[in-house]
């Protein structure tokens, strides 16, 4: 409430000292009317707001919360837990075993076992092809019930998990499936009188660690190729959301996964996740998260065992709307680019360049569409963006909001919370950025649009790549030379060009500089879980060489 | 492609005895292997049917260029008596990967299990049109469609003299391209290390499997002296030991030939050998007088310029010779215009490495035989054909490549 006031009084001065073009007049009314009680959501003309009504309750329960090693559900060595949070009111849903060291050593002991013992890496990939297939048709059956789940932890809206992430989980896991019997090494000519033979076989444990922000799905992308190349896994669950990962979990098992095969342990990252980059048990460590704690994770792999690390980590992708662009299409495509997903995504378009020909437009229209966008409980029909994911991620948020005023950008709509309880924050959008703000440069992860004006092509590519980030970019342009030119001129790991957020199986996904290292998805995934041996043998009398 | 193998699996014994009654072929053989074969290709090639890629390329200009791997079109499936529901998958799976359409022309002797497939393919959600299926003859339906100038490519799995029509009705007609999996002859060597007892056994499956009627069959042994003399002896015994009879009988060994024939054809190829003096050791005759039953037979003295040594028999018919060095045996092996498959028996890894990439064939089995498998590659050399059927390679049957090139301007790299 403090913070509100002070901050509308702030825009209120800024108003009335400097001459605005209309964004401005709206915001002068409207910091008149800041004062009225009641007037929770005053930028959108949207259904009154839901995020003050009672949250609607999730349709599930809440069956696992303990570590599974081995094949069972099991407390922590500590016996301790740690709660896990309803991001549209803070409450606790559960609380969830908290693993640590101990039980990272159990867990890779456990897939140690299944690896270098038991059944798994020993059975045709066919058979293991078929484990896969059952579990994406349990997850298929079990649709509902995993979605509610995913938005109950996350907060995301029930109509993303259910009728996409969902789905497009079990798609991933039938994509790996199909792979498993087909991973091929070379027979390759020798220099001189050799036969040799390059086997691609499974690299043995991985320890994985997943971030909060699509669970379910950065669990497929991981676990996926993981289990098709014949390893044994070692999941960490952010924090945040452990729960949808331990339900998927028991139906992998219920699908015929032997024991050991995938351990999940609930945790935090400088307690289990610290000790499992350490673990000298451990052959391979997939990361995704932070640019920062990615740094940590390199640096604890390198330590112990220099065991192989990919990192997927954050961003600060461009949007590039150019001169021929389809306003309206850019617009909306911009506008999905950044606001999906609460704007929690590591490749969110967070840096909208806008040509100088039809900025103005997609200014307004970006408000405009910005204003429309439906904020209140994921569970409610309609909604297109629930709460963030906790308190310390909302206070950041508003945090830059503060930055980018202070800084002189055009607050055009939004900035404030919504509703009074959760993490609910109003679809922002900032205009006039300047490339050295910290809105521009550093990534916020919250529904907060930042629009920047360029002049021309070699300008904006230079803009574009001024970043040490570089995990995707949009680009939208009719333009067939362009949209070649500047995919290639882009120093990041995806360019949609005309599209965005396109996740299919086959596309490889991963950064360019400090956005990371690797590439998960498709068939450059299953590299990150194989090792390569050469088999050379000399040959006597070769027919042919 | 899953939810059609899922609903093979589930009619498994119906299909099995399908076969059986249609081709003589063993009703265990067919519920336990063939069949649930059939669906764990679909199910391979379900899995590929995503991972079909072209490529970015590395041109030498400013030029942006890339492949596209495009389904071929209409394509022709030409399918052989010998494994009805085998060879229906062989064909079918990778063409439905590749996202073509298609025309199969069953054997007419076998058109059964592959009527039955097209059904189950419509309750799987195959949209009609993609998998038809049209029973005939060849000299009728198969001419017809090998010339048809909307078919876009031919595939054809059977004797070497018909596909030779195939391959002429295509060239004179719209020069669809054409892949061909006919006979062979192909040779199992055994050298003298290998267990005799293991080498007997398997050359006795790669010689009577199926009756004999397998385009891979293995019916020239070649066995090292040193252990000529056991050789022979326990194969002879073995060969007496084989049940031939009713293929719905789960004890038999060996079933019928498929028609009067083949049947026909085989008797005169063993009355041929005795006329060109090899040495008839066992078998020779039908094994009753009804039906199409024949003795697993062996022949020794066997020359490398016999009829029975040169032409593919298609019978229970094993020719047994003796060689001395690895290089005679290399040179025999090579010495008809065949190059399916080839055996080797041996536990020396020299042995093994110079054999394999000496032999003319298709595919070299060591230590075992038939050893197939959906990731393997699989189609003959010389006059056994051209083009592979299985692994990924199948499906470049199906795909045609189109470059697509455009200029760069201003690009960073090249």
């Amino acid at each position: 409430m403090v913070a509100r006031r002070a901050a509308s009084s702030f825009l209120s001065r800024r108003g009335l000292l400097l001459p605005r073009p209309p964004a401005d007049s709206l915001l002068r009314a409207d910091s008149a009317r800041r004062s009225l009680p009641g007037a929770v959501y005053r930028f959108s003309t949207a259904p009154a707001a839901t995020a003050d009504e009672e949250p609607i309750k999730p349709p599930v329960e809440v069956k696992y919360t303990q570590l599974l090693i081995n094949g069972n559900f099991v407390d922590a060595a500590s016996g301790r837990t740690f709660p896990t949070v309803d991001p549209r009111t803070g409450e606790v849903i559960a609380r969830v075993a908290e693993g640590d060291a101990e039980d990272i050593d159990r867990a890779v002991a456990a897939a140690r076992r299944a690896f270098d013992e038991g059944p798994w890496p020993r059975m045709t990939a066919y058979e293991r092809c078929r484990v896969l297939l059952r579990f994406a048709d349990l997850m298929e059956r079990h649709n509902d019930e995993i979605a509610a789940l995913e938005s109950w932890d996350g907060g995301k809206p029930l109509e993303q998990s259910a009728g996409g992430e969902v789905p497009m989980a079990a798609r991933c896991m039938r994509y790996y499936a199909g792979w498993a019997d087909k991973i091929h090494g070379m027979v390759v000519p020798a220099d001189g009188p050799h036969h040799v033979q390059v086997l691609r076989e499974p690299i043995g444990v991985a320890g994985q660690i997943i971030p909060w922000n699509f669970p379910l799905l950065m669990f497929a992308w991981k676990v996926g190729p993981a289990l098709a190349c014949g390893n044994a896994v070692v999941l960490k669950t952010a924090e945040q959301t452990p729960l949808s990962a331990l339900y998927v979990a028991s139906l992998l098992h219920e699908a015929g996964l032997p024991d050991g095969v995938l351990n999940v342990v609930p945790g935090f990252g400088p307690t289990a996740g610290a000790a499992l980059c350490s673990h000298m048990g451990v052959d391979k460590l997939a990361f995704t998260g932070s640019t920062g704690t990615g740094k940590i994770i390199l640096e604890l792999a390198a330590r112990s065992n220099l065991k192989p690390v990919t990192l997927e980590l954050g961003g600060k992708s461009p949007f590039i709307v150019m001169d021929d662009a389809d306003v309206d299409q850019a617009v909306e495509l911009a506008h999905r680019a950044l606001f999906f997903n609460q704007g929690q995504c590591c490749c969110a378009g967070s840096r909208t360049f806008v040509h100088e020909s039809v900025y103005d437009e997609f200014v307004e229209k970006s408000k405009a569409r910005a204003q429309r966008r439906v904020v209140g409980d994921p569970f409610k029909k309609g909604v297109e963006q629930g709460p963030q994911i906790d308190g310390q991620q909302f206070k950041k948020i508003l945090g830059y909001v503060k930055s980018g005023v202070d800084s002189g950008a055009t607050l055009v709509t939004g900035g404030e919370r919504v509703g009074s309880r959760g993490f609910y924050i109003q679809p922002t959008v900032f205009a006039d950025v300047e490339d050295e703000m910290k809105i521009a440069q550093e990534e916020i992860f919250g529904p907060i649009q930042s629009i920047l004006k360029f002049r021309e092509v070699g300008e904006v590519v230079r803009r574009a790549n001024a970043t040490q980030y570089g995990l995707a970019a949009g680009v939208f342009t009719r333009s067939l030379d362009t949209a070649n030119a500047v995919a290639r001129a882009l120093r990041v790991g995806t360019v949609w060009v005309n599209c965005y957020d396109v996740f299919d199986a086959a596309i490889p996904f991963g950064g360019y500089k400090m956005s990371g290292v690797g590439r998960e998805k498709g068939a450059y995934s299953l590299g990150n879980y194989l090792q390569t041996k050469a088999v050379v043998a000399p040959l006597r009398d070769p027919a042919w060489l | 492609m899953h939810r059609f193998a899922d609903l093979v699996d589930q009619h498994v014994e119906e299909l099995a005895a399908l076969d059986t009654v249609d081709a003589g072929k063993l009703f265990l053989m067919g519920k336990m292997m063939d069949i649930p074969g059939g669906a764990n290709l679909l199910r391979y090639y379900a899995g590929a049917a995503d991972k079909i890629h072209g490529e970015t390329l590395k041109m030498a200009r400013p030029l942006h260029g890339y492949t596209l791997k495009e389904p071929v079109g209409v394509v022709g499936h030409i399918v052989p008596w010998n494994y009805p529901t085998t060879m229906f998958f062989f064909k079918v799976s990778p063409a439905l990967a590749a996202g073509c359409t298609m025309v199969v022309k069953p054997a007419e002797q076998t058109p059964l299990s592959a009527l039955f497939y097209a059904h189950l393919a419509k309750e799987a959600g195959i949209p009609d049109g993609v998998l038809n299926v049209v029973p005939g003859f060849g000299p009728t339906a198969g001419a017809a469609m090998a010339s048809h100038m909307d078919v876009d490519k031919i595939s054809f799995t059977g004797s070497t003299e018909v596909g030779r029509l195939v391959m002429q009705a295509a060239a004179m007609s719209n020069l669809k391209p054409v892949s061909l999996e006919l006979g062979g002859k192909s040779p199992v060597i055994v050298f003298d290390d290998a267990d005799v007892d293991m080498a007997v056994n398997l050359v006795n499956m790669a010689t009577y499997m199926n009756k004999g009627e397998i385009c891979v069959a293995g019916t020239r042994i070649y066995v090292q002296e040193g252990i000529y003399d056991a050789f022979v002896k326990k194969s002879v015994e073995l060969a007496k030991k084989s049940v031939v009879g009713d293929p719905f009988n789960p004890n038999v060994h060996q079933g019928p030939q498929v028609d009067k024939d083949q049947y026909e054809k085989v008797l005169k190829y063993i009355d041929v050998g005795k006329s060109e003096g090899a040495t008839l050791l066992t078998g020779g005759k039908p094994c009753s007088d009804k039906g199409y039953y024949i003795e697993p037979t062996i022949f020794t003295n066997v020359t490398d310029d016999m009829a029975i040594a040169q032409e593919e028999i298609f019978g229970p018919v094993m020719a047994l010779m003796k060689f001395k060095t690895v290089e005679e045996v290399i040179q025999k092996a090579n010495s008809t215009r065949y190059g399916l498959a080839a055996g080797v028996v041996t536990k020396n890894i020299d042995t093994m490495n110079t054999v394999s990439r000496s032999v003319r064939s298709g595919v070299v089995w060591v230590n075992c035989y038939f050893a197939f498998d959906p990731d393997a590659p699989f189609g003959g050399c010389k006059m056994s054909g051209f083009g592979k059927d299985m692994g990924t390679d199948a499906l470049e049957k199906y795909l045609h490549t189109k470059t697509v090139v455009t200029p760069l301007y201003n690009t960073p790299w090249l």
